[in-house]
């Protein structure tokens, strides 16, 4: 085991390593010049001229790229001109913050997917099934953001349950029942659509293991039919949940931007928004490497998880 | 084509979308015809008037614009995006999905290539770059598109030409090669500053690193890979930062970013298609590829991509819908659904009709399309039109109109007069009709007959776990030790399984649950009935293991299914049935999947058991070699009832139905080459609609007229009976 999770790191430098080579290259197509941006329209040629000078724009673009990815080995990610402070220190806080949403939101999404989708296939063409189905098309029919905006409307200020954005009270104090108010509805809205996709899935995947001959056996052996439907054929069809797990954990961390900017939650979604409509760059391409890093790991451990589950897998 | 939208038609949700989607997109085209006000007339006098308000149904928004009128022409926009891009990503993904499936195996760089590619590279990139420097007075987007389709085109064409002299190299390496240097330069082209010939260099290193020991296949789909391990929004952004907020710039990047998944899904289905025999058959015929692809492999492919398409678009108008939201779609005055929410949402909370309105249009509109999606999709799988989806019940549903005739016979399982059908639509399959067997202790019964003849059938009918929908037990009882099991109640018949009758399947490999461990699987056959301790549970495991004479049970104990022979699979299979000291043990076709010599091992492992433990054993086979060497009596069915039953030998001897004396006449036996062996003319009648009297008539030599009219009884003497008017061998038997 310890021998495949090494394989699978390893592989996976390749991989980073075009991620940051497209990463590059799709912001090296940026039109316009980050110095008159940061100096504005009215800078002297010659400042402009020092300025990218300083900020080594003027050397060939290849170089450019091998700067940047060393000093990105080296922890360094740049400054972010906008905010004028390092990117790695914005994109980790703020990372920090989406962690918590999507964390949560992936947690939700999983348990209620699959318990829905069970249930759905345990009672197929029943009123749960149906009544499943209903809410699982609405709920991948409905914008997030859109989803977010009424429950804001609904629970924030006309019931004025639960408080309407950000992540911590501006007074009060930041304990862990604050931050639950505040996680309360982004997480719930976000994990909305993946719940939907993932209650489908193990609904099919469940009614395709139950025609199985195992099943049969197992009920000719006398379990219970709640041993057969959770023990028996919820393991077998986990074999095909868990990918698409990791898929929708990709999914929830993309939801988390409109979340984000709903709710205003100060993750890294949002930064990622302001910083594109500034042209900050390096802020821009910090955060979408070290994301999609993340991303990468996280598949690893989808990997490991299902070669865990499924023996057959050779490791 | 007509049957799959009368499919789709019958599917009153889908019918349901489909009608909202056209009334949709019909208002959405009539949009210039329709007496709408101007959707970008501000009108500050009038903001945030209310729905139903004086010259605007749905109000008009924080400029005093119409609602109603901004609404229909966001919807057409929200609509032609989210199309455009599902067909874009669609095409583009579909073909490098078709592509990459196709080309499994088929290695990029051959030998002594790495250098032709260099070559077709270096052309590449050089035209590339030429191409920019004529077309560089163009606009960014524009020069991009441009350069990259011209120098792709003229690369191939080039390298076509050139492939003699650059070494033999084939045509995908050419294109591939070719293709990448020209993207770069154009890519590099776009922007600021020009020619960095190193990140050629750079590129074409990881070209030949990535590509050299690939195939097509593998290349493309790291390519995808890559792609897909990014957070499909961050791409999006990405692609949106470079090529600057817009429309058609969301529309771009929701399309790139869903490119993965079709090259995916297609490839995956491609794979499959392409080894089949017709297209076998194709190359064999000299076809070349691209025409095998666009002539045998397309058409194929087509449904997978139309159902990909027709779930995803609901979800690229969301996407594109979000990227509006984010104010990076479209841009004002121009307004699609999702950025009239984004303008609203500041008054949120002051007037949420202005957020209401777009937001549940794009639910509406994106529910419909799901609809009629999933009825698209429901209507070309073909699995959902067999009922192979659906889910059987706990025990096998029981309709039976009239009171269960009482016992025949004393034995501890008997049947009497069992019916199971299987209801299909409007179809009704009798597999069993009307099936009188009796089993006691210590004693084997066999159940003979062909394939489809319904023996596995009246004996999955015994403790309820014939599959239903749509097995259905219409008729007769089923009595263990005098109790009814028919209609008995699910708990009843729970604790009777394994306990009372265990079951042995055919094919254990797929009988036994993948994923657990042998040992812990045997254990739950016990603690299903009894608790029972961890350790306990083990050491009975082992037992059993031992039982069925494993050898090394102890470590076999904690072994998968998958890592054992398939003998010792089925002595798993045996020594679970035995796991609770059942009384009757039913063995549907137990040695079939196993060879021969294996076969003899399990024979005789049950004949020991039988004899040690006093089981009564039913065995279903269609093989009258092993009924001889197991079996004390035999039935013989045929179209769901017994045509035949007595004794192994005396039927063995001199079988009265002609069709027992068929079958019989159909085992090969050791030495005797010299015999011809008869196998039967015809099939089985489908048991849908059988014949009135006997159901044998049309494959028998020796049918009378009477033989086809009215019911012909099972009789006879004794210890047989046939069911036969003019039976063969009487002499014989009466002797």
């Amino acid at each position: 085991m310890a021998g495949y999770i090494l394989k699978r790191l390893i592989t996976a430098i390749p991989v980073l390593f075009g991620i940051s080579v497209i990463v590059f290259l799709i912001m090296a197509l940026i039109p316009g010049d980050p110095a008159t941006a940061i100096l504005g329209s009215y800078a002297t040629p010659e400042n402009v001229a020092r300025l990218n000078a300083d900020l080594g724009l003027d050397k060939p673009e290849w170089q450019q790229f091998f700067i940047w990815l060393g000093n990105m080995l080296q922890g360094d990610f740049g400054r972010s001109f906008q905010l004028n402070r390092p990117v790695l220190d914005e994109v980790l806080e703020r990372f920090n913050a989406t962690l918590v949403l999507a964390g949560t939101s992936f947690v939700l999404c999983s348990v209620l997917g699959i318990v829905a989708g069970v249930i759905s296939a345990a009672n197929q063409y029943g009123w749960a099934d149906k009544g499943i189905t209903f809410v699982v098309l609405l709920g991948i029919s409905i914008p997030s953001f859109f989803l977010g905006m009424m429950m804001i409307l609904v629970f924030a200020v006309n019931l004025r349950w639960l408080p309407a954005s950000g992540m911590w009270p501006i007074y009060g104090d930041r304990d862990l029942w604050a931050l639950l108010r505040h996680l309360a509805m982004p997480a719930f809205a976000l994990s909305v659509v993946a719940t939907g996709v993932i209650a489908r899935l193990s609904r099919s995947a469940m009614l395709e293991v139950l025609r199985q001959d195992f099943i049969r056996t197992a009920r000719a052996k006398g379990v219970h039919e709640r041993g057969v439907i959770w023990r028996h054929a919820l393991r077998a069809a986990m074999v095909s949940i868990i990918p698409v797990l990791g898929i929708q954990a990709g999914f929830v961390l993309s939801g988390a931007v409109y979340i984000e900017v709903v709710f205003q939650w100060p993750g890294i979604g949002r930064m990622l928004v302001d910083a594109i409509l500034r042209r900050d760059i390096l802020l821009v391409q910090g955060g979408v490497v070290i994301v999609a890093a993340c991303y990468v790991l996280f598949n690893i451990v989808v990997d490991v998880a299902q070669s865990l589950l499924d023996p057959r897998i050779k490791t | 084509m007509s049957a799959f939208f009368k499919l789709l038609a019958r599917n009153r949700l889908a019918l349901g979308g489909l009608i909202v989607m056209t009334v949709v997109v019909v208002l959405a085209l009539l949009i210039p015809v329709l007496p709408l006000a101007d959707p970008y007339a501000t009108n500050t006098g009038n903001r945030f008037a209310l729905p139903f308000s004086e010259g605007a149904l749905l109000g008009t928004d924080h400029l005093g614009r119409d609602l109603l009128s901004r609404l229909m022409w966001g919807t057409l926009l929200s609509l032609a995006v989210g199309f455009a891009a599902a067909l874009v990503a669609a095409t583009i993904g579909s073909a490098i999905g078709i592509t990459a499936g196709y080309l499994v195996g088929t290695r990029i760089l051959r030998r002594g290539e790495p250098l032709a590619a260099l070559a077709h590279f270096a052309v590449g990139y050089g035209l590339g770059t030429v191409l920019l420097l004529v077309l560089g007075a163009l606009p960014g987007l524009l020069t991009f598109v441009l350069v990259a389709a011209a120098t792709g085109i003229a690369a191939w064409a080039l390298a076509r030409t050139a492939i003699p002299v650059l070494g033999g190299a084939r045509v995908p390496l050419a294109v591939c090669a070719a293709l990448f240097g020209a993207l770069i330069a154009a890519a590099l082209g776009a922007g600021p500053i020009i020619t960095p010939l190193a990140i050629a260099a750079v590129g074409t290193l990881l070209l030949l690193l990535f590509y050299a020991r690939m195939d097509v296949d593998n290349g493309l789909m790291r390519l995808v890979d890559m792609l897909m391990a990014f957070p499909y929004i961050l791409l999006a952004l990405a692609i949106v930062a470079a090529l600057g907020p817009g429309l058609l710039n969301a529309l771009i990047a929701v399309a790139a970013v869903n490119i993965p998944f079709f090259a995916r899904n297609i490839r995956g289905i491609t794979v499959g298609i392409a080894n089949r025999e017709f297209v076998d058959a194709a190359r064999l015929a000299g076809m070349s590829d691209v025409r095998i692809i666009l002539t045998e492999i397309l058409p194929n492919v087509i449904p997978v991509i139309v159902i990909a398409m027709s779930t995803t678009i609901g979800w690229m108008i969301l996407e594109t819908a979000g990227l509006s939201f984010l104010g990076l779609g479209s841009q004002p005055p121009q307004a699609d659904l999702g950025s009239m929410l984004g303008e609203a949402r500041s008054a949120l909370i002051t007037n949420p009709h202005t957020s209401i309105v777009p937001g549940v249009m794009i639910l509406i509109i994106v529910m419909a399309i799901n609809l009629l999606g999933d009825g698209v999709r429901d209507a070309l799988d073909p699995r959902l039109k067999s009922g192979a989806l659906n889910r059987p019940l706990p025990a096998t549903l029981v309709a039976r109109d009239r009171a269960p005739v009482p016992a025949h016979n004393d034995g501890i399982l008997t049947m009497s007069g069992l019916e199971t059908q299987f209801h299909v639509k409007d179809r009704v399959y009798r597999a069993v009709g009307g099936v009188d067997l009796s089993v006691k202790p210590g004693e084997c019964l066999g159940i003979i007959g062909e394939s489809g003849s319904g023996k596995s059938v009246t004996a999955l009918s015994v403790m309820g776990l014939v599959a239903s929908p749509p097995g259905v037990i219409t008729g007769g009882s089923v009595r263990f030790s005098g109790e009814d099991l028919v209609g008995a109640p699910y708990e009843k018949l729970r604790s009777m399984r394994g306990k009372s009758v265990a079951y042995i399947f055919q094919d254990p490999l797929a009988t036994l649950h993948p994923l657990y461990k042998v040992g812990d699987q045997l254990i739950e056959a016990i603690s299903s009935h009894r608790s029972i301790g961890r350790a306990e549970g083990r050491k009975k495991a082992i037992e059993l293991l031992e039982a069925v004479r494993i050898p090394n049970a102890k470590s076999r104990v904690d072994t998968y299914p998958h890592e054992m022979s398939g003998g010792m699979r089925q002595r798993v299979g045996i020594a679970m049935a035995l796991a609770n000291d059942p009384e009757v043990i039913i063995a549907d076709e137990p040695t079939t999947a196993l060879d021969v010599t294996v076969q003899a091992q399990i024979l005789s492992l049950l004949n020991d058991l039988r004899r040690e433990r006093g089981l009564a054993i039913i065995f279903i086979t269609h093989d009258f070699g092993v009924v001889g060497q197991l079996c004390d009596r035999v039935a013989v069915m045929y179209a769901g009832r017994i045509v035949e039953e007595g004794p192994t030998k005396a039927i063995l001897d001199a079988p009265q139905h002609p069709y027992t004396a068929r079958l019989i006449a159909c085992v090969p036996e050791l030495g005797e080459g010299k015999r011809r062996l008869e196998a039967i003319p015809g099939l089985p009648p489908v048991v849908d609609k059988l014949p009135d009297g006997c159901a044998f008539a049309d494959r028998c030599d020796r049918v009378h007229a009477s033989c086809r009219q009215g019911d012909i009884p099972l009789e006879g003497n004794g210890t047989r009976a046939v069911r036969c008017l003019f039976p063969v061998n009487m002499k014989e038997a009466a002797e």
